[in-house]
């Protein structure tokens, strides 16, 4: 709507599309005959650091978590920054599906579905790490609250416990709305595959769908639904796992303002990311009529907004730091800005705070370029903020006999990078076999979806043609 | 069921039936009037368990197959070998036994009672009747137990390295004899360490009676040459002494670390921690200076620590003794003349006449131990708080001159046969004798010892020793009274005791260890033989064997102690004059017994290995020790490699800074770098005694140090020894103390009770706590290992440790304050908390760390998956995590006989710490319970509190307020250690008391300014 008033933004969709050349194009990536080589050279190499995590967790589960560079103060070390890393990855998905919907934002339609797919490959990265860091991993299940003879509960105050429901919780949700929103799509390939395989799969994951006005009818309540279920759910998951830390007592960690702060880091790390996959995809499968310069710097309004509020987040831990009169509290915080890791803690603010500064100038929100170099500085700053969060408050504590000093090792660096690879590996799976953009949601956007006096896709569902 | 149901009775007319099928219609049950009627079972089943058939059957198919996952568990294999026929006395799976035995270090003996478990010896205990452990131990008799299954000790006889049985060496030691017997033994030498076992000496006499021209060395690296030259230069006869640390108010150590190292050190640690509880009750106590070269525990407990460098002891010495006498005779010339530190000793020890007390240490010369005896005459000590006694030692001569002259016969092919009963000399003895070389041109060489080592394998014969807990043998302590080393276990491999070595060399070759030690003691026990005999073996002395004090004062005494010291020596050991004062730029190196693996003996001892080094918290190597200033004038950081070049023979060395070392000067730890001393020994650190020359033993000038820019890592378990200004070692002095009682609290407040959100949990039964008294510990670090010992706490090797890894779940943290150049040492030890409101237990997501109703933070190891979480919240960092599988990874078979089978040996992935032995407390609740009473105060002693010489840490229960403890937490001193983070910790310190002299205006600080000792090293 706003675009029609002021006139001079970017669309969201590239004037001249019709129902069909919308759905021809999209369509075509999953359904054409040639992959392109870019997909198997970048599926390849992800797939070797795919290998290469499997390897690390075999390593691993032989040998134990002493592989690892933790030790006593900082038992948690790249295991926990990787898991909250991804969590915060996995937010901007869920953010853009749900939030925005309800908040009736357009320009989601074009970006919502590869969002959605990254959060649940994110998700999946993240919930991985909880099960490998532990020590005796195969009674993860311990976790679980399952009835015993010995009537042994897990204990309700360990905030892991509440990482277990808010992570799983999280993770269905965003996989069902994930699956509702892809039914139609599913439809339309079932309809368009040339090859039976192909054919039965899609109509498979279709469920039957043939888009009669009953089934649209529900597909939109449940999709909404589905929306108000998630949209407390991207708060609280980061909320969750920013307990871990508040609820600790360690000087660093015991912080009221984590869970705001963690949420705007999650969703600046999450933007940051899609940033970082939807410039590439745009360019290779030529989408720039999808993904337009217009969503590119809507995200990067966000990013500068959450940005900001991180930026917020330091500054206040800072000063509670000094305005605690706590000299453990004082310590920690001077300690991450002078200590031993001082270059990390500045690393961080330069790489989170300053460079995305830069966002105020229309010129760099419009060069893709400039923003995939920023997402990948913010995605860099946001897992450094997990390692100073984590090692720097850990290796100093109140005692300082027992103050040490950590590093990854070479098996750390194999999980983490071997996590990136599995994660995009999956990237390159969805990008060639589902389609990345939601066919029948662009449909909407497109001027015959237009009814009299309203826009066009201020409904979600376009009306079905009499 | 309602009571109208159970009137109406099915037979009308309200008899009961004639014929029953079953007990429930007789009584005219209400179900069985339901069940006749008809109704489903499924009901009345609903009705008994609140659920109907279909939830029963849902749950019991949740629960089979959740219960399948209960395989996923991986239980280690479990053997079971049951006896054949029952031990006496032995329960297996019961009660321990103890056995009363002795334990010899440089010939003193240290009584122990050692836990046995179904005839494994698992666990050493100090002996309260005997008087050197008084029930205290050290760490040295805790590790024994490790030394005595290490899989590396030798295991068989061998000759030329082919194994042989024990009949050849026996017939082949009578060959030799008959070929000494026409030169009456004139080519025959006997070699062995420090050895004051009556048998022995026996053996030895009844040897020289056949072989008068035969010799007998003893060699230690550690020996008491100089305490012995001193002696007689000033009695005139061979003596040892016997300081009296209780009676003492002010002492004066001349280099001696007789708190940790040395004869009756267990039991001056008790008197000296015992008068420094005096100044907390308001007696006189105690003020300790110590004047050392280098660092020692004795040094870090001091009030004043004078570091002062090797080559000016001397003078130092001559000037106080000067200024003592009055005479000023020897202070003349002296640079310490007008020392204000001088001035004030001396006025201090003047003043405590007869209630002071002066040791010189065995590292110091000749002249200074003279000196220090001439001192305690002029101050009308003797008698008082120090004793002369007859030595101990047979042979209190010189060992360095035996030895020399030995090698010296050696050289000249004097020697045919030389037998070695234990010691190392090829590795040992003073690198300028070149003992290897001399060894060579022996045409027999015989070698008894528990490893084959560097000397073995310079050795034809080859006898593996029989572990002291294997064999028979007797022992003096350090004031005489002897003891019987009693075996507490057969030997595990072809062992052989020194005796029965011995035997071989006398008439009756095949007796046993057990007969030749009756056989001696049958000729001096008076009475029944047998019941004393008995008596000896369970007391573990023999009464009346001390040697009594010279009644006389030394009649010396009177002389002017400046008269001394004018006059020369009776024999002048040229050797140990220090050289006319070296320029104090130039660079000295002072050798010095290494405080964990002593010279080099238990090099192979996994459990010292990794003991954290009591003062730089070293683990698993030595290093040069140099000062703050000594470390910048050369440019040195921590870790870098030196070459250290002396007398021509030159070592590579890693740097460490110890503040508190006199300047331009390098201590080296002796004991490292062995070659041949098994898994663990080989390689680690580098050997000093290859540097270590004859002439100066104990240091030496004109050390050259050269840098590699090369470094080696070192494992230390405590990088930081800066307390960062928190109040987490509260000390103040005896003045301040008595001004405000509870200074402990000066700059903080007490936590008041209700300052919490959390419920106060009443307690009905026992409340576990201990209190632990900083101004008794001495850091000694014996608790350490005895808590390894009992709790089966694994060992992890030099990278895990580097990697802060270590497991020891009693550590003892090492703070430094004052001044960098002459710093206060601070000790605390730390074992779990025992919080009450854990932040331990709030985090663990599966609750495997649970709090018990009598206050115990349990760890439940079955239910431990792993987070780590505890550890990060546990802001004393007492946690220790299994990152790999310790419990197996240094576990030969044998070792697993050394586990004590009342505590669990923990997996890999498992998170463990101090549970204030609850093995210890389940196993008095028991006795208890049987008795019908509660458990009686000092009947639990964990294993830190009953090895612990200073008696520092007290356990008991906090719900008897008449208990030790709960006195304790009345003190003034008492505070727990971060109290405002609101743990309520069930452990708690009472605050160290200094007792400086007010002269030398010296306060008590425990800030430490920010130095280069703060540069973290680079911990993986």
């Amino acid at each position: 709507m706003t675009e029609r008033r002021t006139g001079t933004r970017p669309s969201i969709l590239k004037p001249g599309h019709t129902f069909a050349s919308v759905t021809d194009k999209i369509s075509s990536i999953v359904l054409t005959k040639k992959t392109p080589a870019f997909w198997w050279i970048g599926f390849f190499v992800s797939f070797l650091f795919w290998m290469l995590f499997l390897g690390a967790v075999c390593y691993l589960f032989a040998r134990g978590v002493g592989i690892w560079g933790i030790n006593v103060p900082v038992a948690w070390g790249f295991d926990i920054i990787n898991f909250v890393w991804w969590i915060g990855i996995g937010h901007a998905g869920t953010l853009i599906s749900a939030i925005l919907l309800l908040l009736h934002q357009q320009w989601r339609t074009s970006i919502n579905r590869f969002a959605e797919a990254m959060t649940l490959f994110a998700v999946a990265q993240a919930g991985m790490f909880p099960i490998l860091h532990l020590g005796r991993p195969w009674l993860a299940y311990y976790l679980i609250p399952y009835p015993n003879t010995m009537a042994l509960w897990p204990q309700w105050r360990s905030p892991l416990i509440w990482d277990v429901f808010a992570v799983s919780t999280y993770a269905t949700v965003s996989l069902l709305f994930w699956y509702v929103g892809l039914i139609p799509d599913m439809a339309t390939l079932r309809d368009r595959a040339k090859r039976k395989g192909f054919q039965i799969l899609y109509g498979m994951i279709a469920l039957g769908w043939r888009g009669s006005a009953m089934h649209w009818h529900r597909y939109e309540t449940a999709y909404l639904l589905l929306a108000g279920l998630a949209t407390p759910l991207v708060i609280s998951v980061h909320t969750v796992v920013s307990f871990d830390f508040a609820v600790g007592i360690i000087p660093g960690w015991h912080a009221t303002i984590f869970p705001p702060y963690f949420v705007a880091g999650a969703i600046y790390a999450g933007f940051a990311m899609v940033l970082l996959l939807a410039i590439p995809l745009r360019k290779a499968y030529g989408l720039q009529d999808f993904i337009t310069s217009r969503h590119l710097q809507n995200m990067a309004k966000i990013m500068l907004a959450t940005g900001l509020i991180v930026g917020y987040g330091y500054v206040i831990e800072a000063f509670m730091g000094w305005y605690s009169a706590d000299k453990y509290e004082q310590y920690a915080i001077w300690n991450r800005m002078t200590g031993p890791y001082k270059h990390y803690y500045w690393s961080l603010i330069l790489c989170n705070i300053l460079s995305p500064q830069l966002l105020w100038f229309e010129k760099v929100r419009r060069s893709p370029l400039a923003l995939w170099l920023l997402a990948l500085v913010v995605s860099i700053g946001m897992w450094l903020e997990r390692f100073v969060i984590i090692v720097t408050s850990l290796h100093r504590d109140f005692l300082p006999s027992s103050w040490g000093m950590y590093s990854g090792t070479i098996w750390d660096w194999s999980l983490f990078l071997g996590t990136i690879g599995f994660f995009l590996a999956l990237v390159f799976l969805f990008i060639r076999f589902l389609p990345m953009i939601s066919i029948f949601e662009m449909r909407s956007l497109v001027p015959e979806a237009e009814v009299a006096g309203e826009p066009a896709a201020s409904r979600v569902v376009p009306e079905t043609p009499s | 069921m309602s009571q109208e149901n159970r009137s109406l009775p099915i037979h009308p007319g309200g008899e009961s039936p004639k014929y029953w099928r079953s007990l429930e219609e007789l009584a005219g049950t209400p179900e069985f009037e339901r069940f006749l009627r008809g109704e489903s079972s499924e009901e009345i089943l609903a009705e008994a368990t609140g659920l109907d058939r279909r939830d029963l059957f849902k749950f019991l198919g949740v629960s089979f197959a959740l219960a399948g996952l209960t395989a996923c568990t991986r239980q280690p294999a479990e053997k079971i070998v049951p006896y054949v026929r029952q031990p006496e006395e032995v329960i297996p799976g019961g009660k321990p036994l103890f056995f009363a035995t002795s334990m010899t270090l440089s010939g003193r003996a240290t009584g122990l009672l050692i836990e046995s478990h179904t005839g494994r010896p698992t666990k050493a205990e100090g002996n309260p009747l005997h008087p050197a452990s008084l029930g205290a131990s050290d760490f040295f008799a805790q590790a024994s137990l490790y030394g005595l299954y290490d899989p590396d000790r030798s295991q068989t006889l061998t000759y030329l390295d082919e194994i042989r049985p024990w009949p050849a060496f026996l017939g082949a030691m009578r060959l030799a004899l008959e070929a000494e017997r026409p030169s009456r033994g004139a080519g025959l030498r006997f070699l062995t360490e420090t050895v004051c076992s009556p048998t022995l000496v026996a053996q030895m006499e009844d040897i020289a009676r056949e072989f008068p021209a035969a010799k007998w060395i003893s060699w230690e690296p550690v020996n008491r040459d100089a305490a012995f030259a001193g002696a007689r230069s000033f009695f005139g006869v061979d003596a040892d002494v016997l300081p009296r640390v209780d009676r003492a108010e002010v002492i004066l150590s001349l280099g001696a670390d007789f708190l940790a190292c040395g004869p009756g050190h267990l039991k001056h640690a008790r008197d000296f921690a015992a008068r420094r509880r005096e100044l907390a009750a308001g007696g006189p106590g105690v003020r300790l200076y110590v004047v050392e070269s280098s660092a020692s525990v004795t040094g870090a407990n001091a009030d004043h620590r004078r570091p002062t460098r090797a080559s000016e002891m001397d003078a130092f010495v001559n000037a106080l003794a000067g200024a003592l006498g009055g005479s000023g005779v020897a202070g003349g010339g002296s640079a310490f003349a007008n020392d204000p530190f001088v001035t004030a000793l001396v006025r201090d020890l003047s003043a405590h006449r007869g209630k002071s007390l002066v040791l010189a240490g065995e590292t110091e010369s000749p002249a200074a131990h003279a000196l220090a005896h001439a001192m305690n005459a002029a101050l009308n000590n003797w008698g008082e708080t120090i004793f002369a006694i007859d030595p101990i030692e047979v042979k209190p001569g010189s060992q360095l001159t035996d030895l020399s002259q030995l090698v010296k016969d050696m050289n000249a092919g004097r020697v045919s046969t030389l037998v070695m009963l234990g010691g190392n000399p090829v590795y040992n003895a003073p690198a300028d004798l070149n003992f290897a070389a001399a060894l060579e041109k022996v045409k027999l060489r015989v070698h008894q010892s528990l490893y084959q080592d560097e000397t073995s394998v310079a050795c034809h014969w080859h006898v593996p020793a029989a572990h002291y807990l294997e064999s028979w043998s007797d022992a003096r302590a350090f004031d005489g009274t002897a003891s019987i080393v009693q075996p507490l276990i057969a030997p595990l491999y072809d062992g052989k005791s020194a005796h029965e070595v011995l035997a071989a060399f006398s008439p009756s070759p095949e007796r046993s260890g057990y007969e030749l030690v009756r056989a001696t003691w049958q000729k001096q026990m008076k009475g029944d033989f047998e019941s004393s005999w008995r008596k000896a073996l369970h007391d573990g002395v023999i009464g009346g064997t001390a040697f009594a004090p010279r009644a006389a004062k030394p009649a010396i005494a009177k002389a002017n102690p400046a008269e001394i010291t004018s006059e020369p020596l009776e024999e002048p050991p040229s050797r140990e004059r220090p050289a006319p004062s070296a320029p104090s730029s130039s660079l000295e190196i002072v050798f010095r017994l290494d405080p964990k693996i002593y010279d080099g003996r238990f090099a192979n001892n996994g459990w010292l290995q990794e003991l954290p080094h009591p003062i730089t918290k070293l683990t698993w190597d030595n290093a040069a020790l140099v000062s703050l200033a000594t470390a910048e004038r050369l440019g040195l950081r921590k870790e870098d490699l030196v070459d250290l070049t002396y007398r021509g023979a030159s070592v590579r060395a890693p740097v460490w800074i110890e503040p508190g070392l006199p300047d331009n000067s390098v201590t080296v730890y002796l004991g490292y770098g062995r070659t041949r001393a098994g898994h663990f020994g080989n390689g680690s650190g580098f050997d000093a005694y290859r540097i270590r020359p004859s002439t100066t033993p104990w240091w030496g000038s004109g050390v050259e140090l050269a840098k590699t820019g090369e470094r080696r890592e070192l494992a230390c378990t405590q990088l930081h020894q800066n307390m960062e200004g928190r109040e987490l070692v509260r000390a103040a002095t005896v003045e301040e103390f008595r001004r405000n009682p509870k200074f402990v609290y000066e700059h903080e407040k007490p936590l008041a009770p209700e300052m919490t959100l959390y419920p106060h949990y009443p307690s009905d039964t026992y409340a576990w706590g201990m209190a632990i008294d900083l101004n008794s510990c001495i850091g000694c670090n014996a608790c350490v290992v005895a808590c390894q010992a009992e709790n089966n706490i694994p060992i992890v090797g030099k990278d895990q440790v580097h990697r802060g890894r270590e497991m020891q779940w009693l550590r003892i943290d090492h703070y430094y304050g004052g001044d960098p150049a002459n710093p206060q040492h601070f000790y605390q030890p730390i074992p779990c908390m025992h919080c009450e409101k854990a932040p331990c237990e709030q985090v663990c997501p599966v609750a495997a760390t649970v709090h018990s109703a009598e206050g115990l933070n349990d760890m439940v190891y079955n239910r431990c998956v792993g987070t780590k979480y505890c550890s990060n919240n546990c802001p004393y960092k007492v946690r220790h995590f299994n990152f790999y599988h310790y419990s197996t990874q240094f576990r030969a078979p044998s070792m697993k006989m050394l586990a004590n089978p009342d505590v669990t040996v923990r997996w890999r992935g498992v998170m463990e710490k101090c549970t204030y032995c609850v093995q210890r407390i389940t196993s008095a609740k028991i006795d208890a319970d049987i008795g019908n009473r509660r458990v009686r105060d000092g009947e639990i002693t964990p294993a830190c509190a009953q090895a612990c010489p200073a008696q520092a840490i007290v356990f008991g229960d906090l719900a008897d307020g008449e208990s030790r403890v709960s006195k304790l937490r009345r003190d003034p001193r008492n505070y727990p250690l971060l109290e405002e983070l609101g743990t309520r910790p069930r452990t708690t310190y009472l605050g160290a008391l200094r007792n400086p002299n007010p002269a030398l205006k010296v306060a008590v600080s425990t800030e430490f300014p920010s130095t280069e000792l703060d540069r973290e090293t680079g911990q993986k």
